[in-house]
C-alpha cells in the first residue's frame, strides 16, 4: 500500500496502534475534495474548512460546482469539487494544485488527475471502482491496478464497507447509508490533520435535529472515520499544520457572497434606512439574495422580481422612496439592467448594481468565474452614463467593498457598480471581525426646507444633488430621464443646458478620486516591473510577487479597489516602473484603460479558462518579462 | 387635514405639452379635479410612468413624480410601495408601455396585487413614437408600420388583467368625465391593485378609435354600464338587454316578452362573469365600468407584514450580533 513518503519515513519509528501515532508538522496542506454532486463533497469540504479555521490556520478555499445541478451518477458531468489550502502562515489562494485529492469515484479522479502533481496523495474509496463506474468515467482499464496511477501515493480505502459497517444495526437503508460516507472521509481526514471534529458535531445536530437517525448515523461515522485514522496502518502518523500568526482579533469563516450581504446590511444600518434589494435568480449571485432574505428584522426588503430589470427598477423605485437600495446579479443580468442603471445616473438616485461575474460569453459557464464585465460597467450603457466601480479582491474583502459601494453611492448621489467573482462568491477565508461602532459614517440627510429648494442644486464639494423623498411637504418634484434643467430639473432641451449636465456628472464622478486613499504598492515603489490587478487575481498575483521577490526581482504589486475613478495617484506609482504587466481573467480590458488613459505600453497576461490564474503562471509570466 | 385640498394643489407649474384635442387632457383634468377628494396630500401622492405620450403625465401633477423608461414603472413602483407602503403611489402607462414591452411587468404587478392605482391610456396606438400599430390596435389596422394592414391578433386589457386574478380592473372613456372620476375613485378606495383601462383618442395618429362609445350619438347603444347588483342594461331607450342564451350572452330588446329579470345582473365579484363582459366584441356593447373587485391581501402588506413578524420574533436587528455569527475563534498575538 502506498502512503505518503513522510509517512514511510516514520513508519519504522511507528509501533503498531498501540503507541499514539507521531504528529509531522506541514507549514500548509492543500487538499480537493471530489465526488459526484450528489456525495457531499461541498459539506465535507465546508466542514473541513471550519475546523481549520477554528484550529487557527489561515485558509483560502476554491469550491468547483458541476453546471448540471445532478448529472447523471458516476459522470464526469457530475464531479462536484472543492479545493482548500490551510496553513500557519498567510497564504492568498487556494493552492496551484493539491497535496492530497480525494476522489469518492472514478468520475472524480478522472476530472481532476491532471492538476494533482507526482507523489501526491490520492485517497480513493476502492469500493466505487467497479468496472461500470470505471467506464463511466472513461477509462479503459481500472487505474488502480494498471499502474497508471503509480507516480502517485494511492490511498485505498473500503469507505462504503467501512461506513455501513459504522451504522450497523441501526436499520437504515442502503441509500441512507451511502449518503453517510462523506462523513467517514471528513472524521478520516480531520484524524490525519488533527482537526478538531466538535464543530462539525454541533452542525450535524443543527442540520438533522428533526430526523435523530440520521444524525446517530452521521457522528457514528463521522468518528468511525476518526478512529479509523488512528487504527489504520494505513496512516502512520497524523500531521499537524500548527495556527497560523495573523493579525489578533474575533475571526470567522466567511465566503464573499455572505461578506457581501453583511456588507449591504451594515451600510444600511449604519445609515439608519432600510435596506431594499431588487433581484432575479442567478447563478452565481443567488446566495446574496438567499441571505438576505433571512434579515428582515433589520430591517431588510428582498423582492425576487420578475426579471432582472424589475429587480433594477424595483431598486430605483425604493431608492426614491428613501431606502438602501442594491439589486444583485451577474453577467446576463447585466446587460438587462442597463438601461435602467442608465436612467439612475440621469436622475442621480443612489443605488449598489453588483455583478458576481461569471465566464462568458451567453450563458458560458455560469459556476466558474471570470473578469470579462469590466468594460460593460464601464461603458455598457448608452449615451455619457459614466459610474463609480469597485471590485472586491478576496472574500472577506466583498464587506468592505459592498459597504465602500453604499457610503459612496449615498454620498455622490449615485449608482455603483460592485464587481465580485464566481470565485470570490463561493470561496471562503478567515475574516477579522470589523468593530461595527468603527465603521466608516454613511450620513443620510435628506432634504426638507422648501425655502429655496431645487432638486438638481448640487453640493459645491461632491456636485451631489439633494435627496428629497416623497412624504416631504413642500418639496414635491418630478425626475425622469428627459434631458433637464440645471437645478429646477425641468424637462429642457437647450443644447447648452445638456452639455452642462453631462459634464457636470461626469466632474461628480471624476471627483471621487479626491477621496481614494494613496494607492499602495507592495514592494517597491519603483522597480523592473510591477503588476497591477483587481478583483480576485489578488491571491495568485500576490504569492507570486512574493516568490520573485523572494529570489530578489524587483517586482512589485498594486491591486485596485477603484477602477472607476482610478486612483488620482496611480499614473505616477505605475510610471516608476519599467513595466506594466495587468493579469485579468478576459482578454485584456483593465489593460485597455490604462493604456488609453495614461499612454504607457502595459502588458496584458489572460486566462479566460474559467478558472483562477495559478501562481506558477504568473511567476512564470513575470520571469519572462523580466528576461526580455 | 388642516385646510381642504383643492384642484390648484394637484396642478404643476408645467406646460401641457400633449397635442391639442388630445384624450390625455381630459384624463388630466378628471385626475387632478378627483384627487382633492381623496383627502392626500399632495406630498404623499406619487405618479410614476414609462414611455409614451400618456407616460408624461407626472409631469403635469404637483405631486412627487417619476417618469421613468419604457414600459417598467410597474416595478419602479412596486420597489417604491413596498419600501413606503405610507404612501399613495399611480402608475401611468399606455397600450405600448403597458402591453408590449412593459407586458410581463404589468401582468406580475397585478398578480401579486400590489397596492398600486394603475391607470392604462390605450388609444390602441404608439402615439409618442408617431403612429406605428400598438398590441391593442385591430387586425387590419393601416399605420405607418403595417402599409398593408396589421396581421397582429390584438391584446385586450380587461381580459389580460383578469387573466392575472387582478383584484380590480375597470374600463372608463376620457371623455366621459363623470364616469371617469367615479372609476378613479372605486380604484383608489380598493386596497390592492387597481387596473384601470381608459380609451383615450389619439386624434392624431388614431383619430376616432372609440367614437361608437364616446360620440353623443353612437354612445347609448353603444355603452354597456356595469352597476354592482344591477341588470346588464343599455340603449337609448334603455330598453336593450343582455340575456344569457345558454352559455352565450346575446343583447336582446326588453318587451314583448323579455323583461328585466331575463337579463344577466352584474356582480362584481364573479371572475367568469367579468371575463364574459371583457371578452363582449360588437354587436355587443362595450361593457364600461367595474368588471371586477375582490378582496385579497395585498403583496406590499404581507411583505411589510413578515418585516414586523421577524422583528417581533427575533427583536430589532443588531449589527454586532450579526457580524459574530456562526462559529468564531479568537487568534490573540
Ligand atoms: C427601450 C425603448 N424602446 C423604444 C422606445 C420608443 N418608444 C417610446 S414611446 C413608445 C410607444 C408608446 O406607446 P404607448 O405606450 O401606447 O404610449 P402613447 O404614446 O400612445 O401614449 C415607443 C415605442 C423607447 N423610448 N424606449
Ligand atoms: S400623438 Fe396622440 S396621444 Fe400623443 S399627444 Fe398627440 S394626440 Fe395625444
Ligand atoms: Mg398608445
Amino acid at each position: 500500500m502506498a502512503v505518503p513518503p513522510e509517512v514511510a519515513g516514520q513508519a519504522a519509528e511507528s509501533h503498531g496502534s498501540a503507541a499514539p501515532k507521531p504528529h509531522l508538522q506541514r507549514d500548509h496542506v492543500v487538499i480537493r475534495f471530489a465526488g459526484d454532486s450528489g456525495d457531499g463533497m461541498q459539506l465535507t469540504g465546508m466542514q473541513f474548512t471550519a475546523e481549520s479555521a477554528l484550529a487557527g490556520n489561515d485558509i483560502a478555499t476554491l469550491p468547483d460546482f458541476p453546471a448540471e445541478i445532478r448529472a447523471p451518477q458516476g459522470t464526469l458531468a457530475g464531479v462536484s469539487g472543492f479545493q482548500l489550502n490551510f496553513s500557519s502562515s498567510e497564504i492568498f489562494t487556494a493552492g496551484d494544485e493539491p497535496n492530497v485529492l480525494v476522489a469518492m469515484n472514478p468520475a472524480a479522479l478522472q476530472a481532476n488527475i491532471e492538476d494533482v502533481p507526482p507523489n501526491a496523495v490520492i485517497i480513493v474509496d476502492r469500493e466505487a471502482f467497479t468496472d461500470s463506474n470505471v467506464k463511466r468515467a472513461g477509462y479503459k482499464t481500472n487505474p488502480l491496478t494498471d499502474h497508471s496511477l503509480d507516480k502517485f501515493q494511492v490511498i485505498e480505502v473500503d469507505v462504503t464497507k467501512l461506513t455501513s459497517l459504522a451504522v450497523h444495526g441501526m436499520g437504515l437503508n442502503n441509500r441512507a447509508v451511502f449518503r453517510c460516507r462523506n462523513m467517514f472521509v471528513l472524521g478520516m481526514l480531520s484524524w490525519l490533520y488533527q482537526r478538531p471534529i466538535e464543530s462539525t458535531l454541533t452542525y450535524l445536530e443543527s442540520r438533522f435535529k428533526k430526523t435523530p437517525e440520521i444524525l446517530e448515523a452521521n457522528v457514528k461515522v463521522l468518528k468511525a472515520g476518526f478512529n479509523y485514522g488512528e487504527t489504520t496502518e494505513m496512516f502512520a502518523s497524523s500531521y499537524e499544520v500548527p495556527a497560523a500568526r495573523i493579525a489578533p482579533g474575533l475571526y470567522r469563516n466567511i465566503t464573499g457572497n455572505s461578506a457581501t450581504a453583511l456588507g449591504f446590511v451594515a451600510a444600511a444600518v449604519k445609515s439608519g434606512r432600510p435596506l431594499f434589494l431588487g433581484s432575479y435568480p442567478i447563478t452565481p449571485a443567488s446566495d446574496i439574495l438567499h441571505e438576505l432574505a433571512g434579515f428582515k428584522n433589520f430591517p431588510v426588503y428582498t423582492f425576487q422580481a420578475e426579471d432582472e430589470i424589475s429587480g433594477v427598477c424595483a431598486a430605483i423605485g425604493a431608492s426614491f422612496g428613501g431606502a438602501i437600495a442594491i439589486t444583485t446579479t451577474s453577467g446576463p443580468g447585466m446587460n438587462l439592467k442597463a438601461e435602467a442603471v442608465g436612467l439612475a445616473v440621469k436622475v442621480e438616485l443612489p443605488m449598489v448594481i453588483t455583478d458576481i461575474q461569471r465566464a462568458g460569453p451567453s450563458t458560458g459557464m455560469p459556476t466558474k468565474p471570470e473578469q470579462a464585465d469590466l468594460l460593460q460597467s464601464m461603458y455598457g450603457r448608452h449615451g455619457e452614463s459614466p459610474i463609480p466601480i469597485i471590485a472586491a479582491s478576496t472574500p472577506a474583502d466583498c464587506f468592505d467593498c459592498a459597504y465602500e459601494a453604499v457610503r459612496i453611492a449615498v454620498k455622490y448621489m449615485t449608482p455603483v457598480i460592485l464587481l465580485t467573482d464566481g470565485q470570490l462568491a463561493n470561496g471562503a477565508e478567515p475574516w477579522l471581525l470589523p468593530d461595527a461602532d468603527k465603521l466608516p459614517e454613511i450620513k443620510v440627510e435628506f432634504a426638507t426646507n422648501p425655502e429655496g429648494f431645487l432638486p438638481y442644486n448640487r453640493d459645491p464639494e461632491t456636485l451631489s444633488r439633494p435627496w428629497a423623498v416623497p412624504g416631504t411637504k413642500g418639496l414635491e418634484h418630478r425626475v425622469g430621464g428627459l434631458s433637464s434643467e440645471n437645478l429646477t430639473g425641468n424637462v429642457s432641451y437647450s443644447p447648452a443646458n445638456n452639455e452642462l449636465m453631462v459634464r457636470t456628472r461626469a466632474r461628480k464622478i471624476a471627483g471621487i478620486s479626491r477621496e481614494i486613499p494613496p494607492t499602495q504598492v507592495f514592494g517597491d515603489a519603483d522597480g523592473d516591473l510591477v503588476v497591477l490587478g483587481w478583483g480576485s487575481t489578488y491571491g495568485p498575483i500576490r504569492e507570486a510577487v512574493k516568490h520573485v521577490r523572494a529570489k530578489g526581482k524587483k517586482v512589485s504589486h498594486v491591486h485596485l479597489r477603484y477602477l472607476n475613478p482610478l486612483p488620482h495617484d496611480l499614473e505616477e506609482t505605475l510610471k516608476r516602473f519599467k513595466q506594466v504587466m495587468i493579469p485579468e481573467m478576459n482578454m485584456g480590458q483593465l489593460v485597455k484603460m490604462i493604456r488609453a488613459d495614461y499612454l504607457i505600453p502595459a502588458f496584458g497576461f489572460n486566462k479566460i479558462q474559467g478558472r483562477p490564474f495559478k501562481v506558477s503562471e504568473i511567476e512564470n509570466r513575470i520571469n519572462r518579462a523580466l528576461e526580455g | 387635514m388642516a385646510t381642504a385640498l383643492n384642484r390648484k394643489d394637484f396642478v404643476s407649474d408645467q406646460e401641457v405639452r400633449w397635442c391639442p384635442g388630445c384624450g390625455d387632457y381630459a384624463i388630466l383634468a378628471a385626475v387632478q379635479k378627483t384627487m382633492p377628494e381623496f383627502g392626500i396630500a399632495p406630498e404623499n401622492t406619487v405618479f410614476i410612468s414609462g414611455i409614451g405620450c400618456s407616460s408624461r403625465f407626472p409631469y403635469y401633477m404637483n405631486t412627487y413624480g417619476f417618469h421613468t423608461i419604457h414600459g417598467r414603472a410597474p416595478a419602479f413602483a412596486t420597489g417604491l410601495k413596498i419600501s413606503r407602503p405610507d404612501l399613495d403611489v399611480w402608475v401611468v402607462t399606455g397600450d405600448g408601455d403597458g402591453l408590449s414591452i412593459g407586458g410581463n411587468h404589468l401582468i406580475h404587478v397585478l398578480r401579486r396585487n400590489v397596492d398600486l392605482k394603475i391607470l392604462l391610456f390605450n388609444n390602441k396606438i404608439y402615439g409618442l413614437t408617431k403612429g406605428q400599430y400598438s398590441p391593442t390596435s385591430e387586425v387590419g389596422k393601416v399605420t405607418k408600420s403595417t402599409p398593408m394592414g396589421s396581421v397582429d391578433f390584438p391584446f385586450n386589457p380587461i381580459t389580460v388583467a383578469l387573466g392575472t386574478h387582478a383584484t380590480f380592473v375597470a374600463r372608463t372613456i376620457d371623455v366621459e368625465q363623470k364616469h371617469l372620476g367615479e372609476m378613479l375613485k372605486r380604484a383608489h378606495a380598493h386596497r390592492g391593485a387597481s387596473f384601470v383601462e381608459i380609451l383615450q383618442n389619439c386624434n392624431i395618429f388614431n383619430d376616432g378609435a372609440f367614437n361608437d362609445v364616446s360620440d353623443k350619438a353612437l354612445k347609448a347603444d353603444h355603452q354597456l354600464i356595469l352597476e354592482h347588483g344591477k341588470p346588464l342594461i343599455f340603449g337609448k331607450n334603455r330598453d336593450m338587454g343582455i340575456r344569457m342564451n345558454g352559455m352565450r350572452p346575446e343583447a336582446v330588446q326588453l318587451g314583448a316578452g323579455v323583461t328585466e329579470s331575463d337579463l344577466v345582473v352584474h356582480d362584481e365579484t364573479n371572475l367568469s362573469l367579468a371575463f364574459m363582459l371583457g371578452n363582449f366584441e360588437p354587436p355587443l356593447p362595450t361593457p364600461v365600468g367595474v368588471f371586477y373587485a375582490v378582496s385579497r391581501p395585498t403583496y406590499d402588506g404581507a411583505v411589510n407584514k413578515q418585516l414586523e413578524d421577524a422583528k417581533a420574533k427575533q427583536g430589532a436587528g443588531d449589527l454586532k450580533t450579526l457580524l459574530g455569527k456562526g462559529d468564531t475563534w479568537t487568534v490573540t498575538s
